[in-house]
């Protein structure tokens, strides 16, 4: 779906933000990129709806290179949520600025206004959609910016930060409309530091350090490489620091899991111990 | 002895919210709050965004009303003073407000680190010699004096954090404010200014925290105030507040290592109170319920 072969990216001041990445997405994956402020996530998602242009290296996007690609075409393979919304909300009201993208795609007014009703429907937005942006508050502002992606129906979600202003509330109800994207068979990237957020919704986490990664595979083998992990400035989800506290064999990253463990745990205890 | 800080049935509403035709209870983003800090606390504030969090932390160093206007009701006592009747200038050498986003709080005008924790006390009229030893002392409370002469705007977010917190510290309050100190941070610089917190609170600073980030407020914590709907719902030691399943109505989360104690009883594997808030606590718990091996 997504591909890159040995990126690199420099800015113009010189600072080299990506140094070689290798990295594949398959449709229906769930990829988190963590590491630390200043480690080369955000550079590296917006290479892949061309927002930046590698240094060298080639982007991929479902086999072909995105030097030649259309952007339309491009926007509706690959839809980008950015971190502050400030960067992305232009209209004067929350319905037009959902509906801008996807004018734009060749719909029927109706298909656009279904679009629209069912992206505010999804991201709890709809009791709002005549209030100005700025009328609203930054963790439904930044609903709003997901809201205008998810109309463009792009095969390929990219979130850059999603809870970052977000109370528990909002969160949970990323997790929710995340997992329902993934649930459809929608592949979804997002960049974050919320590493409970990871351990809840993603299958893959991508660790980088430097611009370079350093660690990519499901997610709680890479939240058993503690020593890499520390390198990369990286803390595994409360619920790994304690499995890992007990000297679990695997690292078991949310509550449930740890609730089963101590079951099974007891369980064989129980069917050991002399009647 | 009074209070440090004492608010007394206070209210507040932002100007312009009066006229808008809501419901008169609605209007108010604080609502009769009645809270006394004592010196040498630690407060977490925590809350649902819009709950009045930040609201209250305006309201500390008097830029509520000062600075915002609008209406405020009942009494404000900041170090024996009344908010209204003393100016921001004068709070402000009571009361340090660190902010969410460190590019919001930094000058901007400044070409090296030290240079930006100078500026406060420089603007106050501190003497020179007076100004560069609280700039030193400073830099060592918010482990940054080796960053001294960095420009401000090449650190990192965590680093600019606590570039930001230096600067507040500069200016010798006994108070410390901090609105979501680490939304802006990775886990590391978050970890950092957290250790930050700690080590000003074992010093002697009374702080106010507001935060999302429930497992590491229960680590630093002596106190918890909910809020909700800018009302004080809940107020209490960390223990006392944060394993308390009502906590659950105010859209707060407890540290997860609370929820695991309580998922265990309900499982009837232990028995239900004294459930965990730490790291250490839970993996006591669970060493405890498993026997030795995993201690």
């Amino acid at each position: 779906m997504l591909e890159c072969r040995e990126l690199t990216f420099r800015y113009p001041n010189g600072v080299s933000a990506l140094n070689g990445v290798d990295f594949a997405v398959q449709p229906g994956e769930s990829v988190a990129v963590v590491g630390q402020n200043g480690s080369g996530k955000t550079t590296l998602i917006k290479h892949f709806n061309g927002l930046l242009s590698p240094t060298s290296g080639v982007v991929l996007v479902k086999g072909r290179p995105i030097a030649g690609a259309e952007p339309a075409d491009l926007a509706t393979t690959v839809g980008l949520v950015f971190q502050n919304p400030a960067d992305q909300i232009f209209q004067s009201k929350v319905e037009d600025e959902v509906a801008f993208g996807a004018s734009r795609l060749g719909l029927t007014r109706e298909e656009v206004d279904e679009r629209v009703s069912q992206a505010l429907a999804e991201t709890g937005l709809s009791s709002v959609s005549a209030s100005h942006p700025y009328d609203l508050t930054l963790s439904e502002r930044k609903l709003l910016c997901f809201a205008s992606v998810l109309a463009m129906k792009p095969e390929v979600i990219v979130l850059d930060e999603p809870t970052t202003a977000q109370d528990s509330l909002g969160v949970r109800q990323l997790v929710r409309i995340i997992g329902k994207l993934i649930g459809e068979g929608r592949t979804v990237i997002a960049v974050t530091h919320d590493m409970e957020f990871v351990a809840e919704v993603f299958a893959r986490t991508v660790v980088m350090r430097e611009g370079r990664i350093v660690l990519d595979g499901p997610t709680s083998s890479v939240f058993q490489q503690r020593d890499v992990l520390e390198t990369a400035y990286v803390k595994p989800p409360s619920m790994g620091r304690l499995s890992q506290r007990l000297r679990l064999a695997e690292t078991v990253l949310t509550v449930d899991g740890l609730v089963a463990w101590v079951v099974g745990q007891v369980g064989h205890r129980l069917g050991r111990a002399p009647s | 002895m009074s209070s440090l800080i004492t608010l007394d049935h206070a209210w507040y509403r932002y100007p312009g919210r009066e006229a808008e035709g809501e419901a008169e209870s609605d209007s108010w983003a604080l609502r009769d709050v009645s809270l006394t800090v004592e010196s040498g606390e630690l407060v977490g504030i925590v809350g649902r965004n819009g709950a009045g969090k930040s609201t209250l932390c305006l309201t500390l160093n008097g830029l509520v009303p000062h600075f915002f206007h609008g209406d405020l009701k009942g009494d404000v006592v900041v170090a024996g003073s009344s908010t209204r009747s003393v100016t921001v200038p004068a709070l402000i050498k009571h009361v340090g407000v660190l902010f969410q986003n460190p590019f919001e709080q930094l000058t901007g005008v400044t070409d090296t680190v030290r240079e930006e924790v100078a500026f406060g006390p420089e603007n106050l009229g501190v003497p020179r010699d007076e100004v560069e030893s609280r700039v030193d002392r400073a830099l060592a409370s918010a482990g940054i004096d080796r960053l001294s002469e960095r420009h401000p705007f090449e650190l990192s977010g965590g680093q600019q954090q606590r570039v930001a917190l230096a600067a507040v510290l500069a200016m010798e309050p006994s108070i410390l404010v901090l609105d979501e100190p680490t939304s802006q941070l990775d886990p590391v610089g978050s970890d950092e200014v957290f250790e930050v917190i700690g080590r000003m609170h074992r010093s002697g600073y009374t702080i106010l925290v507001a935060e999302h980030k429930i497992e590491a407020l229960a680590e630093v914590a002596t106190r918890i105030v909910v809020l909700a709907h800018g009302k004080v719902v809940m107020d209490g030691s960390p223990r006392q507040v944060l394993t308390k399943r009502e906590l659950l109505e105010f859209d707060v989360q407890p540290p997860r290592y609370t929820t695991l104690g309580q998922r265990l009883a309900d499982r009837g594997l232990r028995s239900k109170g004294e459930e965990p808030l730490t790291l250490d606590e839970a993996a006591r718990m669970v060493s405890d319920l498993l026997g030795q091996d995993h201690a």
